[in-house]
């Protein structure tokens, strides 16, 4: 017994020790800045697991805006992202990891159960906490200190009702959601009950989940069998892509219209994006716009990193920005304790109106949501146009 | 003898914490009941941890039968123990980082969990895959328990002991329901099944919606279905799961769970029935034909670690601001799973210790970014080769003999070796 | 009409399902070991698909001998460094290692070809065969992929029945220490049968993200799973057994989905697969064992 003890001692420290003399190449090859005059960032999100795509672009989002920001001269602010694989019990573990660091800002969690969890924690020791992507509402009524940047499940399930209404978009209405993601399964909730509302006619409901989402043909399948005219598909790019992909081999073409978790569908590498054509959705990011804000952010960010932002990015770079901006506003300084500065960006953050890449004016309530409509574009020719 | 030294610990106990509150100016929990319950634990465990080292300080000649089996027990005790003093030490001083201090419960709760696998994996025999199962049972359990006594009882413990209890209740019926078919099954047909059940408790749980008001609690299986009065508030809301509940779970609950748990298990296995229980596991045939009941013997088994299980859950749940049904996946159930065998079948001194370590490297890991979790895998086989490959372990056992023969040419040169 | 075109859209996915399912039979039989990374090989074969196409332009077909060699040498060299040492130890401490080696592919995809989604091209690109005026389509892929089912099954049965090293896989999987005395090299037999394992599973990586049109890191992990759960539901060890389990799983899976509820469509496949079980406790295929004392 004591054998296997030391055994498994000695194996732990041997390769930890062997693998962390290679990996700490790559960590101390970040520049690390002055400990006392940095405002210190912390965010975290899944960087590893089938989620990872979120958080990664997350982080760096926020790791392109804070360069800049550094760069300005002014302020000076320093990010760390730590994993929490979109579990909220390791959510908790990296925010007190980051607690330890000494974070003064939270600029996450990524994904909704994580930030529920998060948001308590950030409430209960009043650290300021702005969520780039953690949509559901029950986010922000953890506490009076946690806002988001994006808007609110609820917010997109009614206006994509509303819509589709308002257009006559479709007679018959299928719809194929992730019942097991809380982003897609809220959307979900409140479309049907505003579609009811309304009077639209859902035909078909095709959830799939966690364990199913690798072949989405039989939720394809049902929505073609039933004649639907239009798809609804509140999820992300990446089941998207095999909805599109799939319906297109089996012949079926209806029209697509999905919410924000769909932006990012043209940038799919190796994806044959004409399959995109026609598809609608609610965006608050464009990343093919030309204003010179966005391309500069698409240009720098597909320079860094290799791929083309997509919105979490650009939710990220906004509250990168909205920090910033609040915290100058604010007089802000590195030597301030957490508590100190949430009391002033709570206040900052309430009273601004900021201009970024996912919108113009945004404003925040007291209960923590952000004010910005949903934009409705159609992907034609491979970028958006937008839709009145 | 053991009322006498009940006598003097109390004091000593005072004397100790006193000291410490007076050093780190923390006056908090002397007179509460878990407290109360602690010290009992603590002096069981400070009991067992005298009379071991006593047996360690007198070199008899071991007695095979029965001696080693009781050694690990008390050890274990002892180790919980251990662990706990220092801990709340060094909280008490203030010298844990917050992250240390955020992984003890969690800790609690994977130990738990990974003794009561233990019992059906180590010491019934049979592989379970769907153990996160019965934790996530017990965690929402626990949830909407402690939720509904939130107006009636005010003391977060004792809250958290309802939910327990609910979680533990709740996560052994569902281990019933599910034992009683799957028993009758074997090996790898029984890992399927235990993982099949699993994934069907998760996906009930993910569509699960559980709302309260004042009319009482309302419980479907569609979000339309809850419908609420005035006041009223949703508990679990399907794939969300269940999101702003108050963390009311302690470090001192958790190691009170712990040693409830290793007292059940090291009981139940050195009881009659846990001889029962390892004779069927050796050798079924043979067993029954000395008219052991296999499936009565194992359905026990299985049921106690299903009651654990919910425990844990529950103890785990209500330290989480929130918790979603996707956590009690397979895959959970396969990190628990690893605890146990790395830490050895049937042997609950090596589940914790294995525990621990195995939750602590990815999160100490954390500062390696990206690479983290394929160091987690590296070291996770070296691990295993290490501890498990004949040749290895011949190796290591030769490295450690060289080097303590040189030690002993070197330092105290009298050893058999040198001269 | 709906009835028929579920069907076939359950018998593609299954035929998947079969393949897959019959290199985690093949592992059992012989080396009595659950091979958790087998789901992750098929990644790997997918990836290394993709990776050919990509950078040569070659069609998707052309790529599938060459992803086979690769996960081949892979699937040898894993079971050399992580489970032969093992070997004669307890099969959980294997079954440990596979999830760390699971664990370790994945991670490592996700650091070579990044976290996203990424699109697959098509094995056959052709429009779906309509009839009934449209209503029942039937792609060409789906045929192609039933067929090297097929032959993948009847060539493995040969194989196994009819050559030398099938016959010393038999009798390892039969008795290892009475093959051993025999005088088979039962090491090398292992290899081989995780070597035929990986190729099959890099044919069921391109097939499967040739379906779906798109791979990533835990492409492999659900399917792997899922084949499992065939292999079992067929009779783990036998070959016809993982063939007639996966085709099964794909059809119920499909027909639940469609007709019951996709949201569940998991759980009744597990109920259903339980419901088996209890039935029939080896498996539909599965030789049930008389226990001698």
């Amino acid at each position: 017994m004591m054998k296997k003890i030391l055994a498994m001692l000695l194996a732990v420290l041997m390769t930890v020790g062997v693998l962390a003399g290679c990996g700490g190449a790559d960590v101390s090859g970040k520049k690390e800045n002055d400990g006392a005059s940095v405002i210190k960032v912390g965010t975290s999100g899944p960087l590893t697991g089938d989620n990872a795509v979120y958080g990664v672009a997350v982080k760096n989002g926020l790791e392109l805006a804070f360069e800049e920001i550094n760069a300005l001269g002014d302020l000076q602010f320093e990010v760390k992202a730590e994993d929490d694989e979109a579990d909220s019990e390791k959510a908790v573990n990296a925010y007190n990891t980051l607690m330890d660091w000494g974070m003064q800002i939270m600029a996450g969690p990524t994904t909704s159960g994580s930030a529920a969890a998060t948001a308590q924690k950030c409430a209960a020791d009043k650290v300021f906490m702005l969520t780039p992507s953690a949509s559901d509402p029950a986010v922000i009524a953890a506490g009076d200190n946690v806002f988001q940047i994006c808007f609110t499940d609820l917010n997109q399930g009614k206006a994509s009702a509303q819509y589709i209404k308002d257009h006559n978009l479709a007679t018959k209405i299928g719809i194929i959601y992730d019942s097991s993601s809380p982003y897609s399964a809220g959307i979900y909730n409140t479309f049907k009950a505003e579609a009811a509302a309304l009077g639209l006619e859902i035909a078909i409901e095709a959830p799939f989940t966690e364990g199913t989402k690798g072949d989405l043909t039989t939720q394809v399948t049902m929505c073609q069998q039933a004649n639907c005219d239009l798809v609804f598909l509140p999820i992300y790019t990446s089941e998207a892509v095999k909805v599109l992909s799939v319906a297109n081999s089996n012949g079926y073409a209806p029209k697509y219209f999905g919410c924000d978790g769909l932006d990012g569908i043209l940038s799919v590498e190796n994806f044959d994006t004409s399959l995109a054509e026609g598809v609608m959705l609610l965006t608050p990011f464009d990343a093919t716009a030309t204003d010179e804000k966005t391309q500069s952010f698409v240009t720098k960010y597909t320079e860094k990193y290799g791929t083309a932002p997509n919105q979490f990015a650009a939710d990220a770079y906004d509250v990168a920005y909205a920090i910033y901006e609040a915290c100058k506003a604010g007089g802000v300084t590195a030597d301030m304790s957490a508590e100190e500065v949430n009391a002033i960006m709570v206040e900052q953050i309430t009273k601004m109106s900021f201009d970024g890449l996912t919108g113009q004016a945004m404003q925040w309530g007291a209960d923590g949501a952000v004010s910005k409509d949903p934009m409705a574009v159609v992907i034609e020719n491979g970028i958006y146009v937008g839709m009145d | 003898m053991i009322f006498l030294i009940w006598l003097l610990y109390i004091p000593a106990l005072y004397l100790v914490y006193g000291l410490r509150l007076a050093l780190a100016g923390m006056g908090i929990y002397l007179h509460t009941f878990p407290t109360m319950l602690l010290h009992g634990a603590v002096f069981v465990g400070v009991y067992y941890l005298i009379k071991y080292l006593k047996k360690l300080l007198k070199v008899k000649p071991r007695i095979p039968a029965n001696a080693g089996k009781r050694d690990k027990t008390i050890s274990v005790y002892g180790l919980v123990t251990v662990g706990f003093t220092a801990m709340t030490a060094l909280q008490g001083y203030g010298m844990l980082s917050r992250s240390m201090q955020g992984y003890l419960v969690p800790i609690c709760a994977y130990v738990v969990l990974a003794l009561s696998l233990n019992l059906v994996v180590g010491i019934s025999g049979e592989l379970s895959l769907g153990h996160a199962g019965f934790m996530g049972v017990g965690a929402f359990a626990g949830i909407v328990a402690a939720t509904c006594a939130q107006n009636a009882v005010s003391d977060p413990f004792l809250r958290l002991v309802i939910g327990m209890v609910a979680g533990g209740l709740m996560a052994g019926v569902a281990g019933l329901i599910v034992g009683i078919p799957v028993l009758r099954l074997r090996g790898d047909y029984l890992a399927i099944v235990t993982l099949a059940f699993g994934e069907i408790l998760r996906s009930l749980t993910e569509n699960l919606y559980v709302g309260l008001d004042r009319a009482g609690l309302h419980m479907s299986m569609s979000n339309g279905g809850v419908q609420l009065q005035e006041g009223g508030k949703m508990i679990i809301s399907g794939a969300l799961g269940a999101t702003g509940i108050k963390p009311i779970s302690t470090f001192v609950a958790g190691i009170l769970l712990v040693f409830f748990t290793v007292a059940v298990v090291l009981n139940l296995v050195h009881s009659r029935e846990g001889r029962a229980i390892k004779a069927v596991r050796d050798n079924r045939i043979a067993a029954e034909s000395v008219g052991i009941n296999a499936t009565t013997f194992k359905l026990k088994a299985f049921v106690i670690s299903a009651v654990l299980a919910g425990m844990a859950g529950a103890l785990f749940g209500l330290n989480l601001g929130s918790v979603q049904a996707s956590k009690f996946s397979y895959t959970t159930s396969i990190d628990i799973l690893v605890y146990v065998v790395l830490g050895g079948m049937g042997n609950m001194l090596g589940s914790i210790i294995s525990t621990v370590v195995l939750y602590l490297i990815p999160e100490f890991l954390r500062s390696l970014a990206d690479y983290r979790m394929i160091m987690y895998a590296i070291v996770l086989i070296v691990v295993m080769l290490c501890t498990w490959s004949p040749k290895i372990k011949n190796t290591i056992s030769l490295f450690t003999y060289t080097m303590r023969t040189y030690w002993n040419r070197l330092f105290r040169k009298k050893g058999g070796s040198g001269k | 009409m709906d009835f028929l075109q579920y069907f076939i859209d359950g018998l593609y996915i299954g035929a998947i399902y079969a393949i897959i399912a019959l290199g985690y039979t093949m592992v059992y039989g012989i080396a009595k070991m659950l091979n958790f990374a087998h789901g992750d090989v098929i990644m790997v074969g997918a990836y290394m698909s993709y990776t050919f196409v990509s950078a040569s332009g070659m069609p998707v077909y052309l790529s599938i001998p060459i992803a086979m060699v690769i996960c081949t040498v892979l699937g040898i060299v894993i079971e050399g460094l992580a489970y032969k040492p093992l070997r004669g130890t307890s099969s959980l401490a294997v079954l440990i290692t596979a999830i760390g080696v699971s664990y370790f592919l994945q991670n490592a995809a996700q650091l070579i070809w990044g976290p996203a989604e990424i699109g697959f091209n098509r094995l056959v690109n052709a429009k779906p065969f309509l009839l009934f005026g449209g209503k029942l389509r039937i792609s060409p892929e789906a045929m192609v992929t039933l067929a090297i089912a097929v032959v993948i099954m009847v060539a493995l049965t040969t194989f196994v029945n009819r050559t030398q090293t099938g016959k010393a896989m038999r009798a390892v999987a039969e008795d290892r220490d009475a093959a051993q005395l025999m005088g088979i090299n039962v090491n090398r037999t292992i290899s081989i049968t995780f070597a035929i394992g990986s190729a099959l599973a890099a044919v069921a990586g391109v097939l499967l993200c040739s379906k779906v049109q798109s791979v990533s890191p835990t492409v492999g992990s659900m399917p792997g799973i899922r084949a499992f759960t065939a292999a079992v539901f067929g009779g783990i060890g036998s070959i016809p057994g993982a063939m007639l389990g996966g085709m099964l799983l794909g059809l119920v899976e499909t027909l639940t989905g469609a007709f019951i509820s996709t949201q569940f469509s998991d759980a009744i496949v597990f109920l259903i697969l339980i419901v088996v079980l209890l039935v029939k406790p080896a498996g539909l295929l599965g030789k049930q064992t008389q226990e001698k004392v």
